[in-house]
């Protein structure tokens, strides 16, 4: 039983990677591209829902405002390109660097708070970063920004060609699993698991937890700032709709929907989310209320996402 | 005289109208087991949370080892090696028993900015949380969800927890809480060995587990003391056994 509950998330991380890791050569076969920008478009949420992942199913924090950062990533890109300096690992570099400067001061203001305070705080300044991009009339307002190339890195990259794009954004997710299962069984790893489980215990054996938070909140902003840079560079536009609440929305229901405190369950669900969201969007013009019921259902049938599920279907015990 | 370890003086806390900690003032030697007795709503859980730091007092002062911690938070009183166990027992339910004693042995071995080392094999915190487990008796147990323990296991690595911190003052706040006989029994041996080896303050009901165990007693009612000695003294004051003894013995 042990076992399984190692090896499974395992080989289901095997398979969703080798799977992802096959979309353009089989894209190809067919000559069209539409596939794999899908692809690239799900894998790009999926590193924001897995950033998400971080600091909501492993730490605790739900941080109802982290699309805030995948439009600051944009942002990043769409203004630096606006003003002709299309460098990619600048543009990368400051991508991060505001990311990681907006989640400081959120989270320095918004851990103070806890439960349903820290929910609508986070809410809260994600909707002014929202209204102020859309005051930002020299970028476009409300309108957006078109942006005119994609990010250069010294000729080594054409983020133009879609199947370069697709495993730049496949490089990236991987690196960020990694980096993300390194973390989350590290110290620092036991120390936000901790705060999530007992955070009045954590206090009184001898944490000062507000650190170790933060740092998290910051971590995964920064993540998210980077997918939205990647999306900045997929959709050669970027506006504040990207920023809008229902997109935090959406980005924490591919959380909840895969597999909250695990790492893969975040990417299952951004895979399911938006593929459900292409096909129905197809069949009806109400597929919002499609997608709200299967939402439900879900929630109400498949405790801990559909890796819970699946676990379950095995006979084995959903669990980090 | 030198100064006691733990030093409380005039301590207030007020929750809207109740006196939950009234005015009191109490001095504990370092090794020595001090018992803080009193009934139902007598304001024990508050007065630990105080020393603790998880709330703070209205009025009074707290001094530890000769240093003023009225203003300090938990962690850092933790770090001056202080250390508590909860009535109810506030363990990590979803981890296993030796994951919760390394994480508190991890509190206490440096800052935890540490990113890439899997936290589950590093013998610098698994050792000292597995000779923990073995020394309360969990040993067998600790690779155990600690959600699946039994309620006296749980009691056990609730103490296990503050054990990890390696504490100079223990405050354990009702360690037989719930216990059949047996598990208190056991708990009282336990705490008798712990006797000595650190100082510890523990409030508890169960009266003939502090006679057996304490040097010294303070008893609390509606927050005040009204009574203080050796075990002998506390037996014999007709104070105790009106206020609280003879007659209010619900618990």
């Amino acid at each position: 039983m042990r076992r399984l509950r190692v090896l499974a998330p395992m080989l289901l991380t095997a398979m969703i990677l080798l799977g992802l890791a096959l979309v353009p050569p089989i894209a190809g076969l067919s000559g069209e591209n539409y596939t794999i920008d899908v692809f690239t478009r799900i894998m790009i949420f999926a590193i924001a829902a897995l950033s998400l992942d971080i600091i909501l199913g492993y730490g605790g924090m739900v941080s109802f405002g982290h699309a805030a950062y995948l439009g600051i990533g944009a942002y990043a890109v769409g203004i630096l390109a606006f003003y002709h300096i299309d460098n990619g690992f600048l543009q990368f570099a400051a991508a991060i660097l505001a990311s990681a400067a907006a989640a400081a001061f959120i989270g320095f203001v918004s851990l103070r708070t806890s439960g349903v305070y820290f929910i609508m705080i986070t809410l809260a300044f994600a909707q002014m970063i929202y209204l102020l991009s859309i005051s930002l009339s020299t970028f476009g307002g409300s309108n957006g920004l078109n942006i005119d190339v994609h990010s250069k890195f010294l000729g080594l990259l054409d983020l133009g060609n879609p199947t370069t794009l697709y495993y730049l954004v496949f490089g990236v997710l991987l690196l960020f699993l990694f980096l993300g299962h390194r973390l989350v069984n590290s110290r620092f790893g036991m120390v936000i698991r901790g705060a999530k489980s007992n955070p009045r215990r954590m206090a009184t054996i001898g944490f000062p937890l507000l650190r170790y938070q933060l740092a998290a909140f910051i971590i995964a902003g920064v993540m998210c700032g980077v997918a939205g840079a990647l999306l900045a560079n997929q959709e050669l536009f970027v506006a504040p709709a990207i920023m809008h609440w229902t997109r935090s929305g959406e980005i924490m229901m591919m959380v909840i929907l895969g597999g909250m405190g695990t790492l893969i369950g975040p990417v299952l669900g951004a895979i399911v989310f938006l593929l459900l969201e292409d096909v129905l969007s197809g069949v009806t013009e109400h597929w919002q209320a499609v997608m709200g019921l299967f939402l439900v259902l879900a929630v109400l049938f498949a405790r801990g996402g559909m890796l819970g599920f699946l676990y379950r279907l095995r006979g084995g015990r959903s669990g980090a | 005289m030198p100064e006691p370890l733990l030093q409380v003086t005039g301590l207030v806390k007020r929750f809207s109208g109740l006196t939950a900690t009234d005015n009191v003032s109490l001095g504990i030697e370092e090794g020595e087991l001090h018992a803080v007795i009193g009934p139902n709503g007598a304001g024990k859980t508050t007065f630990i949370a105080q020393i603790m730091g998880e709330l703070p007092p209205d009025q009074g002062a707290i001094r530890f080892a000769g240093e003023d911690v009225t203003r300090l938070p938990p962690h850092l009183r933790s770090a001056r090696g202080i250390a508590r166990s909860f009535q109810i027992s506030s363990i990590f339910p979803d981890m296993s028993a030796c994951d919760n004693v390394a994480l508190a042995v991890q509190a206490h071995a440096g800052h935890s900015f540490r990113f890439w080392r899997d936290a589950r094999t590093d013998p610098l915190l698994r050792a000292p949380a597995r000779a923990i487990l073995d020394s309360v008796g969990l040993g067998e147990r600790a690779d155990m969800p600690a959600a699946a323990l039994s309620h006296g296991e749980k009691r056990l690595l609730e103490i296990a927890l503050a054990l990890a911190t390696r504490p100079r003052l223990l405050l354990l706040d009702e360690p037989t809480a719930g216990m059949g006989p047996e598990d208190a029994a056991q708990m009282v041996r336990f705490l008798s060995e712990l006797k000595g080896k650190m100082t510890l303050l523990l409030t508890e009901h169960d009266m003939d587990a502090v006679f057996a165990l304490a040097d010294r007693i303070t008893v609390l009612v509606y927050g005040r003391v009204v009574a203080g000695g050796t075990a002998d003294e506390i037996r014999a004051s007709a104070e105790v056994r009106r206020a609280y003894l003879g007659e209010d013995d619900r618990a």
